[in-house]
C-alpha cells in the first residue's frame, strides 16, 4: 500500500503538470464527492459501524465539509490511511482533505507541503500498561518494552522524554493501531503509548477495559487538525471555516435541534450571518449562504459531535478538559464569523 | 555518367546496408529512451517545487529524533544519531535475518529434500505435507501466525522456560549468556582466524595426498577439531580473557545477556521455513536428475551410500540445483521486507517507513532502498554465477 502511494506521487508528480494549482473545489463539485483521508480504525474518531458506515469525530468533520459544499453530509468516500501512508495520500491527490487525529507540527506544515486549518482536538500523549506491573507513573518506565505505531510524533516524543529523563526503553514500531493494540495485549510489550485520545478509545474496545490504566504524565503537545494541501487558498479556506463554523455554532448555542427555529426567528446578528439570513458569507467562501446553516442541520456543531462520538456517556467516556469552549474553561476560540 | 550510377547506388546501398540502418536504429532508441528520462526526471521536479515539498539528500544529516528497537553492531542514539545511520542501522538489520536466513533455509531445504525422497513412507509424507502445506501459504500469513499466534503465547517472563541454568525462553524471546570481551581476547580471534587457514591447508594437502598415494585423511573431524581447541587454548593462555554476563529478572523483562528478539525471530522462522520448502523442491529435483546408473556404478566400485550421496550424486545434483537456489536466496532477501508487518526494524520499516514519514522524502527515502535491494540482490546473484561455474561440468 505504501508503494502504491508511493508511486501515486511520483506519477501525479511526473505527470500531471497543469493539475498541481487546479482549484479543489472545482473538482470536488465535478465529481460530486469529497475523497477523506480518516485513519483505519479508531473507535470514537473515525471506524466502520456494524452497518459498515464510517462513524466518528473525524468522521463528522468530513460529513460537515460535504454539507457545506453539497448541502448533503453523505457525499463523502473514505480512504482508510496509516499514519505512514497519510502524508503521501494527501501529496499525491488520491485525498482532498486528511482529517485523521493528525498532529500540527513545523515541519508537517511548511516541509511537506501541507495546511493545517485549525485543531479541532486538543490532545497529548500518554501511557497505558497493565494494571497488574502495579506502575503508578510513567518515571518508573525504565527499561521497559513499547509499542508504538510507526510515523507518528508518538516515536520522536517518546524518544525525547525517555532522553529527558535519563531511561531507556526498546521500542517496537507497527504500521496500525489494531497491530500496536494486538501487541500489547498480547503482553508482547509493557506500555502502549500514543496520544491519550487514542489510549482511551483503544481501551474502549478491549475485553477487559479496568484491567489497563492510563499513566497521568501527559508528555506532549498534540494539537490534533485537519489538513489540505499547500497552494489551494480557497478549498484551505472552506475547510478551515467549517471547523470554525462547528465551534462557534457552539459558543452560541445553534445546534442542530434548534438551528431551523433560529433560523426564522433570532434577532441575534451573528447567528444570522453565519445561518446565512444576512450577508454572503457562504458566497464569499464560493459555496451557497447556507452552508453553515447546512453543516449544524445535518452534522451538529462541535459540542455535539463531541457528546455523540468522545464524551461521556460513550465506550471512551472522555471530558471536555481542554477541549471545551474557552469561556468554559477550556481553549477553543473561534475566529469571529463576520 | 558512370559516376552518376555510382553515386546513386552508393548512397542507395548505404540505406539499404543492415549494418548501417541497424546502428541507426539503436542509435534512435538510446536518443528517444534518454529524452524519456530527462522529461520524467525534469517534471517530477519541477512538479515537487511547485507543491512546496522540499527534495535532496541533506535529510540524511538531520538528526533522526526515534528509537529503534534492534540495533546491532554500532551505537545509536536517538538525539544525536542522523538519518543517514537508521539507513545503516536498517541494512545491518536486514543482512542480518537475510544470512541467518539463507544459511537456515538451506540446511531445512537440503534435509527436507533429501527426506522426500526417503524409501520410509512416513518419512516420505511428513516431507511433502511440510513442503505442500508451506509452499501454499502466503508468507505474510505465516508471519502473522509466528509472531501472533506461536511466540506471543510462550510463557510470560516471570514464568520463563528455562533450559539449563542460563538460557531463558519466554514471549519476549530467548536469553542466553553474553560474552564480554577483556583485554587479551585478541589472542582468541586469532586463534580461530589461524584455525580456518589452516583447515583450508590441510583440505589442500589432503587431496594432493590423496592423488598422490590414494589414502583419505579425516579433513572433517581435523576442522573441527582446530576451530574448537585453538582458540580454546589461547583463551587457557591468556587467562580467560573475558566475563560471561548472564540473564536475569529485571522490573519489566530480562536484563543482560544477550537475546534474540520475538520480532526477529518470528521474521527468521518465518522466512527459513517458507523458502526451505521451495529448496526441498529444488533439491529434490536436482537429485531426481542424476541418473540411477551413477549411484548403481558407485556402489559397484565399493563406495559407501553415504560417500555415493556426497561424492558422486550432490556434485551432480548441484548443478541442476545452484541456478533456482540463486533465486530462493533472492527472494528471502526481498521478502525479508515484510518485517515491517511484525514490527522488525529492517531497512523498509525504519529508513523507508519511519524516516520517509518523519522527513517527507518520499522519492529520495524510497530511491535508496530500490537501490539498496537491487544491490544486495546483484550481488548475491555474482556471488551464485561464480559458485556456479566452479562446479559446473568442466568439458575436455
Amino acid at each position: 500500500m505504501k508503494k502504491a502511494s508511493f508511486i501515486a506521487v511520483a506519477t501525479a508528480a511526473t505527470f500531471m503538470a497543469t493539475a498541481a494549482t487546479a482549484a479543489t473545489l472545482d473538482d470536488v463539485k465535478a465529481k460530486g464527492f469529497i475523497q477523506c483521508g480518516v485513519t483505519t480504525g479508531l473507535a470514537g474518531f473515525a471506524a466502520p459501524n456494524n452497518d459498515g458506515k464510517w462513524e466518528g469525530f473525524d468522521v463528522d468533520f468530513c460529513r460537515a465539509m460535504s454539507a457545506a459544499v453539497f448541502g448533503d453530509p453523505e457525499k463523502v468516500k473514505y480512504t482508510p490511511t496509516t499514519a505512514k501512508e497519510r502524508f503521501t495520500a494527501l501529496q499525491s491527490g488520491e485525498i482532498d482533505v486528511l482529517a485523521r487525529n493528525t498532529t500540527w507540527t513545523f515541519s508537517r506544515d511548511v516541509n511537506l507541503g501541507f495546511e493545517f486549518v485549525g485543531v479541532n482536538y486538543y490532545d497529548g500523549q500518554g501511557f497505558m500498561v497493565k494494571k497488574s506491573l502495579g506502575v503508578k507513573s510513567a518515571l518508573e518506565l525504565d527499561g521497559a518494552r513499547v509499542c508504538v505505531q510507526s510515523g507518528t510524533t508518538t516515536e520522536l516524543n517518546l524518544a525525547d522524554y525517555f532522553t529527558a529523563n535519563g531511561m531507556k526503553y526498546d521500542s517496537v514500531v507497527f504500521d496500525t493501531a489494531d497491530e500496536v493494540r494486538e501487541a500489547y495485549l498480547k503482553d508482547t510489550c509493557d506500555v502502549y503509548t500514543t496520544d491519550q485520545s487514542g489510549l482511551y478509545a483503544q481501551r474502549s474496545v478491549i475485553a477487559d477495559p479496568e484491567a489497563h490504566i492510563v499513566l497521568p504524565e501527559v508528555i506532549s503537545k498534540e494539537p490534533l487538525g485537519p489538513l489540505v494541501r499547500h497552494g489551494d487558498n480557497q478549498w484551505g479556506d472552506i475547510a478551515r471555516w467549517t471547523l470554525n463554523a462547528m465551534i462557534e455554532a457552539e459558543e452560541l448555542n445553534v445546534s442542530s435541534a434548534n438551528v431551523d427555529d433560529l433560523k426564522a426567528n433570532t434577532k441575534n446578528p451573528g447567528i444570522q450571518r453565519m445561518l446565512g439570513t444576512s450577508g454572503d458569507l457562504g458566497q464569499q467562501l464560493g459555496l451557497t449562504n447556507e452552508w453553515a446553516y447546512n453543516i449544524i442541520k445535518n452534522v451538529g456543531n462541535y459540542g455535539e459531535s463531541f457528546a455523540r462520538n468522545l464524551g461521556e456517556g460513550t465506550a471512551l467516556n472522555i471530558a471536555r478538559g481542554l477541549n471545551a469552549q474557552w469561556n468554559k474553561g477550556g481553549i477553543l476560540y473561534a475566529p469571529p464569523l463576520r | 555518367m558512370t559516376t552518376d550510377v555510382q553515386g546513386s547506388t552508393s548512397s542507395d546501398s548505404m540505406l539499404r546496408d543492415p549494418k548501417v540502418r541497424a546502428i541507426f536504429y539503436q542509435i534512435l532508441v538510446i536518443v528517444l529512451f534518454i529524452l524519456f528520462v530527462a522529461y520524467v526526471g525534469h517534471n517530477t521536479a519541477v512538479n515537487l517545487e511547485k507543491r512546496g515539498i522540499a527534495s535532496g539528500f541533506n535529510f540524511l544529516s538531520q538528526p533522526a529524533g526515534f528509537g529503534i528497537g534492534i540495533v546491532l553492531l554500532m551505537d545509536y542514539d536517538s538525539q544525536t544519531s542522523t538519518h543517514l545511520d537508521v539507513l545503516i542501522i536498517g541494512i545491518i538489520n536486514t543482512l542480518a535475518v537475510s544470512v541467518s536466513g539463507i544459511f537456515l533455509a538451506t540446511i531445512i531445504g537440503f534435509i527436507f529434500g533429501v527426506l522426500r525422497l526417503s524409501k520410509n513412507w512416513i518419512v516420505n509424507k511428513i516431507a511433502a505435507v511440510y513442503i505442500e502445506v508451506i509452499r501454499n501459504i502466503p508468507l505474510l500469513v505465516q508471519l502473522m501466525f509466528w509472531y501472533f499466534a506461536v511466540l506471543s503465547v510462550l510463557p510470560l517472563v516471570k514464568d520463563s522456560i528455562h533450559i539449563g541454568d542460563n538460557f531463558l525462553i519466554n514471549n519476549r524471546g530467548v536469553s542466553f549468556p553474553a560474552i564480554i570481551p577483556s583485554s587479551g581476547f585478541w589472542l582468541i580471534t586469532v586463534a580461530l582466524l589461524v584455525a580456518i587457514v589452516l583447515c583450508f591447508v590441510i583440505s589442500k594437502w589432503a587431496h594432493k595426498r590423496q592423488d598422490l598415494t590414494g589414502q583419505t585423511f579425516p579433513v572433517f573431524w581435523a576442522s573441527v577439531g582446530l576451530i574448537i581447541f585453538l582458540p580454546v587454548i589461547a583463551s587457557l593462555i591468556m587467562g580467560n580473557p573475558f566475563e560471561i554476563n548472564y540473564p536475569e529478572y529485571g522490573r519489566f523483562s530480562i536484563t543482560g545477556g544477550w537475546s534474540l528478539e520475538p520480532e526477529f525471530l518470528a521474521l527468521l522462522l518465518g522466512l527459513a521455513i517458507y523458502t526451505g520448502a521451495f529448496i526441498a523442491e529444488i533439491v529434490r529435483s536436482g537429485i531426481n536428475a542424476v541418473s540411477h546408473g551413477q549411484t548403481e556404478a558407485a556402489h559397484s566400485l565399493g563406495l559407501s551410500p553415504g560417500k555415493t550421496t556426497r561424492l558422486v550424486v550432490l556434485p551432480q545434483a548441484l548443478r541442476v540445483i545452484v541456478p533456482p537456489l540463486t533465486s530462493q536466496y533472492l527472494n528471502l532477501v526481498k521478502n525479508s521486507s515484510l518485517a515491517t508487518a511484525i514490527g522488525y526494524a529492517d531497512i523498509t520499516a525504519i529508513f523507508a517507513g519511519t524516516s520517509l514519514n518523519q522527513t517527507g522524502q518520499a522519492i529520495e527515502c524510497i530511491m535508496i532502498t530500490m537501490l539498496f535491494y537491487l544491490s544486495i540482490s546483484l550481488l548475491i546473484s555474482m556471488f551464485m554465477n561464480w559458485y556456479n561455474k566452479r562446479i559446473a561440468l568442466v568439458e575436455r
